[in-house]
């Protein structure tokens, strides 16, 4: 049996769409996939999107949701778009310090702050 | 009180044991507030959940708090992905082994799959290069990041990790220089 859960909520601000994660932990491979598809097909509805990816719900991930975060940040460049993160809890954050994927991401601490930047 | 004299066995000894196929795990001695547990779950992601679940409370029963939790959930996680995808490629009728000990001030796990091993010392730093780009290959990383002592058996079936309670106290010893 498979269990649908909302992952994801999508709000449109301007000229972002902004996509927080609405579970607290996203773990297993079924939860990944789900939430790729689920952000991929936003991501597909948008032309040139500009997306910022909401972290404020999460308290834990695991190297699967950064191989996730890749996956999508080289699809949205390859269609010209732009991805920012924001709202990343200090122990999340230190995961991003530590695989040196804040040389790789851009990394904001709230909405408002990515929103501004977005050219 | 040395709390690095804990109640595994040395790592030499570990992969020993390792070889002859884990039946020290059953001779270990017990304290009171130390729990030793040996699980066999099938090589199946989702099982992950429940080996965690397991683990977790015993840390939070044994006061750690929750820095402690979020390693070694995470070092679990990785540990246990690798094993299943790595190790195992993915094939649920092949098991993963997990020994711990949760004591008062430390936890000591191991997991060992059915595969032939690796090479640790061979698996490209995902820091730089290319493999910053790449969506795998960041486990191992976070492995060692987030816990105290972490080992392979020669085969490289086989990971024993440690994270300690509290750190050795490195900033009373500058103290003392400086005194």
């Amino acid at each position: 049996m498979t269990e649908i859960k909302p992952r994801i909520s999508v709000e449109y601000v301007e000229k972002a769409t902004i996509i927080s994660f609405t579970d607290e932990k996203i773990l297993e491979k079924s939860d990944i996939k789900a939430l790729q598809d689920s952000i991929m097909s936003v991501v597909e509805q948008t032309e040139r999107i500009k997306l910022i990816l909401d972290f404020g719900n999460v308290q834990f991930l695991s190297s699967a949701v950064l191989g996730l975060l890749i996956r999508l940040s080289k699809r949205i460049y390859e269609c010209d778009g732009q991805l920012k993160l924001c709202n990343i809890t200090p122990k999340i954050f230190e995961i991003f310090k530590i695989t040196r994927l804040t040389k790789t991401f851009d990394i904001y601490k709230d909405v408002e702050s990515a929103v501004e930047d977005l050219s | 009180m040395n709390r690095r004299a804990g109640l595994f066995k040395p790592v030499n000894a570990v992969r020993l044991a390792a070889e002859d196929n884990w039946c020290w795990v059953v001779s270990l001695m017990v304290s009171k507030a130390t729990i030793n547990r040996s699980i066999v779950v099938k090589s199946r992601p989702l099982a992950i959940v429940g080996v965690c679940e397991q683990i977790l409370s015993k840390l939070e029963a044994n006061g750690f708090d929750k820095d402690d939790i979020f390693a070694v959930h995470l070092a679990l996680e990785e540990a246990f992905l690798n094993a299943v995808k790595h190790g195992n490629k993915m094939d649920p009728t092949k098991e993963v082994k997990i020994d711990y000990s949760v004591g008062l001030d430390k936890i000591e796990i191991s997991l060992t799959d059915e595969g032939e091993g690796f090479e640790p010392e061979a698996v490209a730093d995902p820091r730089f290069g290319e493999g910053l780009y790449k969506p795998g290959g960041r486990g191992l990383l976070l492995i060692n990041s987030y816990m105290d002592m972490v080992k392979f058996t020669e085969r490289g079936n086989s990971l024993y990790m440690v994270r300690y309670k509290e750190k050795p106290p490195l900033t009373q010893r500058v103290d003392q220089v400086q005194v």
